[in-house]
């Protein structure tokens, strides 16, 4: 079962082909690392996913739905996104960053644009959109006193802003989570607590998930699938195990082994 | 707004608007006429400061005064550009008849201009100049830029000096230094008897009789023009230069002077009372914000939005900037002097001109604030599903109001120091001190001016330090 299709995705940017031909069926409910050197396509792909970048040629469809490209937004709310160093609003409280998905969704579905049931169990937004003991639970559950809510994002830790961040992509319960480069500014201590996190989130909602890292490692001890990209090419897509015991080609095999020995 | 503003300072009942020429005898004169009468029951606004004699017969011809005292030869050489001397009953009908405007009987004295130098140059005619070519001349800008003014009189007497130009108030104190050894003058200013200053001869008789005359509307009803026809061959050239004298160097105000002398001839017999200068001070700052804070907000009503629509039309906006620079290198005093010809004197000239230096620090910070968002946060709006709109609310807009308050306190710092050169064209303000001072040499009263303007700059720089902090992003705040 699949629930993030990319069929047939090619992309330039100028005369550069940053993706050519890529097709890739993501796993429901599982963690897919996305893995390769700098300038692969890595990110590209991610972002082609949420429809921050609309691609040359080719589709993506998420749950059964092409992206459409006049109309994104409603998309966007059915996928969480999670980016390096975080992209928290220095302007906002931490409450206020992790609701802010639940107040942009209600003022666009109470202005009549779009209709967006978010799924059960998700943000029981009131009137705003804001639901606080939502924000509380989130909080809760990635580690972070429930005290840390009106504070401000520059007064936290690198590892507890990621956790916010992490709330934040939470909040309308998406069934799928995008993270690029989610680990990479923090320590090795903080990042393994993450790592336990995400595998516990997994779980308890039922994600989705696909990590861009260029950290073979993590993403080995992390994901259920690796897909290896280089120039904007699948190398290889398949399970963990699979992908570790019979690499594909020269390069998936360099790769792996320039990172795990 | 503006409108109300402009016509706020003026109520029904029949007000006489007096102009005056910026310089000692110029308000000594029109100081006169406003004491005439308002002992008649007039009431009279008194529109001083307004500059040179372009801006006055401006003013008089667009009916932003209605009369003011000028000189036979200025009109005939400067405002009809003739060649010649017309008497003076022909200069009136053809004033009349072309311009709609009117000329009283002469005041009784000629004001000629003349060059004047130290005596020890021992020169006696204009044409002496002619065997010193190195002598430095230091003329007044009007006079350099006259018909009847250095070109032709140097081409009549063959003078071959370069003149610097400089103010006429300043000109006296540049001759009696030696910094300059010859100066044009007034032939009544009151500094050449007292300094054994020396006028040269018109050797060569090529000024024109310059007789002072009320210059007034055609329209002026005949009751005032009775009135003011009472300085008609009641001055004479010695009694001039007395009261410019006791301008300059007798520290009386001209209030007095024009008082003493009115009394003293029975033309009335109202002694001038000493009005409260402490409420008339108070009345110039409140001129000064209101030209000030009125030119800024409705800069921000225009360069807020501007600058909202323009940041993300990165090619319209950099023309658009550019275009705002511009105005910005314009020099204050020529702004305003293209003002005159669109919206006459006064306050709205004045504050239409301040707006155009406003736009620019607001629009560029508006501009620059939004564009200078973290393009990271603007991803990451787009990723939460943001419209365009909900961007600019949420993320954009609230990262870039520090950088906002700050263009819009440049632009409240940079219009008070502006608006106290609004006085040259009547709109009142501190700048009636500093433009006042300048013409009578009086350092005391440019202080007036001066200090309380830059005091008013920095208060309003505390104030907007002030709010900015408020304003600051908490998170900023609290560090």
């Amino acid at each position: 079962m699949t629930e993030v299709d990319v069929i047939g995705l090619s992309n330039y940017y100028g005369d550069l082909l940053a993706l050519d031909n890529v097709s890739v069926a993501f796993g429901k409910e599982k963690i897919t690392a996305i893995i390769g050197r700098s300038g692969s396509g890595k990110s590209t792909l991610l972002k082609s996913i949420n429809g921050l970048i609309q691609p040359s040629s080719g589709k993506v469809v998420v749950a059964g739905h092409s992206l459409d490209y006049n109309n994104i937004n409603p998309h966007r709310h059915r996928i969480g996104y999670v980016v390096q160093g975080n992209g928290l609003f220095p302007h906002l409280t931490v409450a206020e960053n992790i609701s802010l998905p639940g107040k942009i969704s209600h003022l666009q579905s109470s202005h009549g644009l779009h209709r967006l049931r978010v799924a059960a169990g998700g943000a029981r937004s009131g009137r705003s959109g804001v639901d606080p003991s939502r924000v509380n639970d989130l909080l809760t559950f990635t580690g972070l006193p429930s005290a840390y809510a009106d504070k401000y994002p520059l007064q936290l830790s690198g590892g507890e802003q990621q956790r916010v961040a992490i709330c934040r992509a939470l909040y309308l319960n998406p069934p799928v989570l995008l993270m690029d480069e989610p680990f990479a500014s923090l320590d090795t201590l903080t990042r393994r607590d993450l790592h336990q996190k995400m595998l516990e989130l997994r779980r308890t909602y039922k994600l989705t998930m696909i990590i861009v890292t260029h950290d073979v490692s993590e993403a080995t001890r992390l994901a259920d699938d690796l897909l290896v990209l280089e120039r904007g090419r699948v190398q290889q897509f398949g399970s963990r195990e699979e992908v570790i015991s019979k690499p594909a080609n020269p390069f998936v095999k360099d790769l792996l082994e320039a990172h795990l020995n | 707004m503006i409108l109300c503003l402009a016509t706020s300072f003026s109520s029904d009942k029949v007000v006489i608007r007096v102009g005056a020429k910026h310089f000692t005898e110029g308000y000594i004169l029109s100081e006169m006429l406003s004491q005439i009468l308002e002992a008649k029951g007039f009431a009279v606004e008194r529109k001083f400061n307004l500059g040179g004699t372009l801006v006055c017969f401006e003013a008089l011809r667009n009916s932003e005064i209605d009369i003011y005292p000028e000189y036979t030869g200025t009109i005939a050489r400067e405002i009809l550009r003739l060649d010649n001397d017309l008497p003076f009953e022909q200069l009136d009908s053809v004033l009349n008849q072309k311009l709609g405007v009117r000329i009283s009987r002469p005041y009784g004295f000629n004001n000629t201009y003349s060059l004047v130098v130290n005596p020890s140059v021992k020169l006696k005619t204009i044409s002496d100049l002619k065997d010193h070519p190195d002598l430095k001349a230091g003329i007044s800008y009007e006079f350099l830029k006259r018909q009847d003014g250095w070109d032709a009189l140097a081409k009549t007497y063959g003078l071959s000096q370069q003149p610097v130009g400089l103010e006429h108030g300043l000109a006296y104190q540049a001759l009696i230094e030696n910094r300059i050894d010859v100066t044009d003058c007034y032939s009544t200013d009151g500094e050449i008897a007292v300094n054994n200053l020396v006028v040269l001869r018109d050797d060569k008789t090529f000024f024109p009789k310059y007789e002072a005359v009320s210059f007034y509307s055609a329209e002026l009803q005949d009751e005032i023009v009775k009135e003011i026809d009472k300085l008609a061959s009641s001055i004479t050239e010695s009694e001039m230069s007395e009261m410019n004298a006791a301008a300059i160097y007798g520290k009386k105000s001209f209030e007095v002077i024009a008082n003493e002398f009115l009394l003293q001839k029975k033309i009335i017999n109202i002694k001038y009372q000493m009005s409260n200068t402490e409420g008339d001070f108070v009345s110039k700052i409140v001129q000064h914000l209101i030209l000030t804070f009125t030119a800024l907000i409705l800069a921000i009503i225009v360069a807020v939005p501007l600058g909202l629509w323009l940041y993300s039309r990165s090619q319209i906006s950099n023309i658009i900037l550019y275009i705002a620079g511009l105005l910005q290198t314009i020099p204050s005093i020529a702004l305003l002097a293209v003002m005159i010809p669109l919206f006459g004197i006064g306050a709205l000239p004045a504050i239409v001109a301040l707006f155009l230096y406003a736009i620019l620090p607001i629009l560029r910070n508006t501009v620059n604030g939004l564009r200078n968002v973290d393009p990271l946060l603007k991803e990451v709006a787009a990723s939460l599903g943001m419209s365009r709109m909900q961007a600019l609310r949420f993320v954009e807009w609230p990262l870039a109001v520090p950088t906002i308050l700050t263009g819009i306190r440049i632009a409240a710092v940079i219009n008070v120091g502006t608006a106290t050169l609004a006085a040259f064209i009547g709109a009142g303000g501190l700048g009636e001190y500093i433009v006042t001072g300048l013409a009578l040499n009086n350092t005391e009263m440019i202080l007036k001016g001066a200090i309380p303007a830059a005091i008013l700059a920095l208060v309003i720089e505390f104030i907007f330090e002030v709010i900015e902090r408020k304003a600051l992003p908490a998170h900023l705040r609290k560090r």
